[in-house]
């Protein structure tokens, strides 16, 4: 267990001093790998589309995991059951799910250019645009992760008492100062925790990336993990992307401490 | 709404009533059917000939439905050697995770939950790819890229800390009264793990055994980059094979379907248990 984690640790540190590409001689260099990333402007773009992928790929999941958790808390005919449905999503194999949303974002036969003809849209480019790639990349993290966030959110509404509604009731709250003032205080530290899921799980997406756009049009969606990838298999220019490595973790790292952060406020503040 | 009303116009109160009905299943319908509609889409695009799978506007049903596509990639594309390729490197890979992480997950339990917490934590945000950079290296060198077994080691990654993490978690829940019972008729830690707390722990270890299986026969990245042209795991077949031997979308949604039915069936299967696991607290694999 300490093998499978220290032991790449102390090699991914060791080999980002080095200039070293598979199949050529190592040159200690230091923290010049480190340094020269910072100037890099490809690596630094990446950063800004892995913010921006992520952003949204937090935020609206997390809206309509907590409205789609809402509804599946009532008691209804058939809930098991189309629960399970919804949770499909999130258990199916990532690059088939990415091939056919390929095919569905395909800009002349794709079937969702015919289904916004149908609302009397214009076509879209989706992933061939260099401005829509990472919105519409988004939308497959969105269909594809929106029932964790509800499963979460679900198991904390189960948890959630029955007295306060019963007297806010009695005092005429309407169900909206329900939810408000009563239930998302409540469920707030569940939602947190979605967050700090949904981040980690963002920052680090790369099978839908990979299959559907590479990164491209251009570098236009290419995020840390896929300029990762490309520097050390495509390049095999091993000391640089161990360098990314470091800075990717740190980064991963600084976001959930932050997240853990609010996390124990929320906690403190509901008492 | 006051009392006096609905005593009023009752026909008025029930009319609400069934449009408020009305409006939730629709809100139901709403949210489930992208599930239902990609999954259909992509069925619908594995059972038609090419001719329909490129019409527009879209030919939505399959008519007649032909399963050409699927025995296309069965004898084109070995299907069936990347199926055996996953079912290989994804068993034996939780069939490994399950001798260390069962008794780990049993030793942690019995430890404390800190630093369980702790350890899932960073197993989660490790980018799968830190693992992979050294790990490609080392097989470079030993000369095991391009073969099964490094594949297995490599997915050891995924399925250890899910095993892990389930077993600490079910361990914890099992009283400690019956050990304290074994203990005290003198047996050994290790009479206590094997006879007393391991059966009671079998739930868990399905549990653990799906969940593990499910998040390596899904990873598209390690077979990516480790694998050669006859060891290539499902998902990264369909990717760098079928993606440039089949330009088709007919055979390449047919083998999309065939990599992932397989999870569908098993999550199916044991709905409850998978929800219960993942949402306390949350596992995927790296």
């Amino acid at each position: 267990m300490g093998a499978v984690i220290v032991f790449p640790w102390m090699f991914t540190v060791w080999m980002s001093a080095f200039d070293w590409k598979i199949g050529t001689e190592a040159h200690f260099v230091g923290l010049e790998n480190y340094v020269k990333l910072f100037t890099n402007r490809r690596f630094l773009e990446s950063v800004g589309h892995t913010a921006y992928f992520t952003a949204l790929a937090v935020v609206v999941p997390l809206v309509l995991g907590t409205v789609a958790a809402l509804i599946f808390h009532r008691e209804f005919p058939f809930r098991g059951a189309l629960r399970a449905i919804f949770t499909m999503p999130m258990m199916a194999t990532p690059v088939a799910v990415a091939l056919v949303w390929t095919m569905m974002f395909h800009p002349q036969q794709g079937v969702l250019n015919y289904l916004l003809s149908l609302v009397g849209l214009p076509p879209s480019l989706w992933v061939y645009s260099p401005t829509l790639v990472i919105p519409s990349l988004v939308l497959v993290e969105i269909w594809h992760w929106t029932p964790l966030v509800m499963l979460i959110v679900l198991g904390g509404l189960a948890a959630l008492p029955t007295e306060p509604y019963e007297s806010a009731r009695l005092d005429g709250a309407t169900e909206w100062q329900l939810f408000r003032f009563i239930t998302l205080p409540l469920v707030a530290p569940f939602l947190v925790v979605a967050a700090v899921i949904r981040t980690i799980d963002a920052v680090k997406a790369f099978d839908t990336i990979y299959v559907i756009s590479q990164g491209g049009p251009g570098t236009a969606s290419e995020t840390i993990n896929l300029y990762l990838y490309l520097q050390a298999f495509a390049f095999y220019n091993i000391g640089n992307a161990s360098a990314v490595v470091v800075v990717f973790f740190a980064i991963i790292l600084a976001l959930a401490l932050l997240l853990l952060h609010v996390r124990q406020r929320t906690k403190w503040a509901a008492g | 709404m006051t009392a006096a009303a609905v005593v009023r116009s009752p026909s008025r109160a029930r009319t609400r009533r069934r449009l408020r009905k009305a409006g939730f299943w629709l809100s139901v319908l709403v949210i489930i059917s992208p599930a239902i509609l990609v999954f259909l889409w992509m069925l619908s695009l594995s059972l038609k000939n090419e001719i329909d799978n490129l019409a527009y506007p879209p030919v939505f049903i399959p008519d007649p439905p032909t399963l050409k596509n699927y025995v296309q990639v069965f004898t084109e594309n070995s299907m069936g050697l990347y199926f055996w390729n996953s079912i290989v490197v994804s068993g034996g890979a939780t069939l490994l995770a399950l001798l260390v992480g069962v008794p780990a997950g049993y030793g942690i339990a019995r430890l404390n939950a800190q630093k369980l917490t702790v350890l899932i934590l960073i197993a989660r945000m490790t980018p799968a790819l830190s693992y992979l950079i050294p790990l490609f290296t080392v097989f470079q060198f030993l000369g095991l890229n391009n073969t099964l077994t490094a594949l297995v080691i490599t997915h050891l990654v995924i399925t250890v800390p899910i095993v892990v993490y389930i077993m600490a978690g079910y361990f914890e829940t099992l009283p400690r009264e019956l050990e304290e019972a074994a203990l005290i008729d003198g047996g050994s830690a290790w009479t206590l793990f094997r006879y007393v707390a391991l059966p009671l722990a079998r739930p868990g270890i399905v549990v653990g055994t799906i969940l593990a299986f499910i998040f390596s026969w899904n990873n598209f990245v390690f077979g990516a980059v480790l694998a050669g042209r006859a060891t290539r795991t499902l998902p990264a077949a369909v990717y760098n094979v079928l993606t440039f031997e089949q330009l088709a979308w007919g055979p390449l949604a047919a083998a999309a379907i065939i990599v992932t039915l397989p999870v569908l069936i098993l999550t199916v299967v044991i709905q409850k248990e998978i929800v219960a696991g993942l949402t306390h607290g949350g596992v995927k694999g790296s």
